[in-house]
């Protein structure tokens, strides 16, 4: 693997998290509890959307075959993207969602904190962009978890069960592969170890004060590094692609 | 025949009439998007930074800047975004921010109040000036701004978020 190889593929896997987890939020449009809520998670898709296009369009330039992001986006197949898995998972209700943003949106807080200082410029410009935005997403599902799980009886079992039924999935936020240890050596990629343990201490004293449960380590989901995903993302990309398998070339 | 050559400061004059789209009350130029102009062997490259990744007016914009120097006879031109340095509300010029205002919408604090907790800090009505004000909704009706209301004169108004 070249250098050019493993940011190109490091710039995917950010890329596609940004994408997928923008697919799900707008999902939620119109179906939010309240209008303000509705108004807050397609924000946040359309913040991710814009993270997605600028990581997405930078690969492209990497791959060096002229292919723009709406190539990544529309022609890449299921194998080939590495988002995590977290991202892919349907969004059942308010709090499950909810859970999944606190999850994310914390780690992208120190991920992002952290690239804002990576040799690659281009990277480190776009985390410069998108930080300002990702601290809003953090505050948001902060909030929200602390409402919820010291709430009444039923919005703290709600938020529990969405605390708990996502943990699995966090494993694979801190995982490295070959790109990552190559770029590390660089200084262009981030210490993936560092992060974990701001993240653990940041999800730990938020779950305390909102009265609920640090869920236990146990097994932890796998495969999104290799292009292996769960059933949800196959469905995600069958909807999303649609128009430009269904019509190749199609512009606006 | 000579062909026309424009420079740098004629193109700046050419766009500085563009307007953001979703505030048709300030251009491009004042809200501090307009970054560069090079002129090379004749051919334009614009210098544009996005104010939000996702700010669907981008698209726009880039229409625009492309049809106005298009009718000014300059064919080809190239727009390329820059993210480097990032965009932030404080190159929003102070005559922008006073549009603004006058438009309704309460001009960004200094950026560096992204920082604190977003709640704490005190926006003045754009319509009767109080500062006894109440967010109604971190997000509004684009990603740069939130919800606001006035408690004295009751008018809810935008806030442009400080970035």
């Amino acid at each position: 693997m070249t250098e050019q190889q493993a940011l190109y593929k490091y710039c995917l896997r950010l890329g596609d998290n940004a994408l997928i987890q923008s697919y799900r939020l707008s999902e939620w449009c119109s179906n939010a509890p309240i209008l303000e809520e509705d108004l807050a998670l397609t924000n946040f898709a359309l913040d991710m959307t814009g993270r997605a296009q600028a990581l997405l369009s930078y690969a492209g330039k990497l791959d060096g075959n002229n292919k723009t992001d709406d190539d990544l986006a529309y022609k890449r197949g299921e194998r080939d993207f590495y988002n995590l898995l977290i991202t892919e998972q349907p969004n059942g209700g308010f709090a499950h969602t909810i859970a999944r943003l606190l999850y994310t949106s914390t780690f992208e807080y120190f991920f992002y904190t952290e690239l804002l200082h990576s040799a690659d410029a281009t990277l480190a410009a776009i985390a410069a962009k998108t930080i300002k935005e990702i601290k809003y997403h953090k505050a948001h599902a902060t909030d929200w978890v602390l409402r919820l799980g010291d709430g009444t009886e039923e919005s703290h079992y709600r938020m529990q069960q969405g605390i708990d039924s996502l943990w699995m999935f966090t494993g694979e936020m801190f995982e490295t592969g070959e790109a990552d240890a190559l770029l590390r050596d660089k200084n262009i990629a981030v210490d993936l170890g560092a992060v974990k343990s701001k993240w653990q201490a940041s999800i730990a004293a938020v779950l305390a004060e909102a009265t609920l449960a640090l869920p236990k380590d146990e097994y932890m989901q796998t495969g999104s590094l290799q292009g292996v995903h769960t059933e949800y993302l196959g469905h995600i990309l069958t909807e999303m692609q649609y128009l430009q398998r269904a019509y190749p070339e199609a512009i606006w | 025949m000579v062909k026309q050559l424009h420079t740098k400061k004629d193109i700046l004059n050419i766009l500085s009439v563009i307007r953001d789209p979703e505030i048709p009350v300030v251009t491009i130029e004042e809200m501090g998007m307009l970054r560069d102009v090079l002129v090379k062997d004749n051919v334009v490259e614009v210098i544009l930074t996005p104010t939000y990744t996702g700010c669907p007016a981008m698209g726009i914009i880039e229409h625009d800047i492309k049809m106005m120097l298009d009718i000014a006879g300059i064919a080809d031109a190239k727009v390329t975004l820059v993210y480097d340095p990032a965009w932030t509300t404080d190159w929003m010029s102070d005559v922008a921010k006073e549009k603004l205002k006058n438009y309704g919408i309460a001009p960004p604090l200094h950026s560096s109040c992204n920082h604190e907790v977003f709640s704490t800090n005190i926006i003045e009505c754009p319509h009767c000036q109080s500062k006894n004000t109440a967010m109604i909704s971190r997000f509004g009706s684009t990603a740069c701004k939130s919800l606001f209301q006035c408690n004295d004169c009751k008018e809810p108004f935008e806030y442009f978020k400080c970035h």
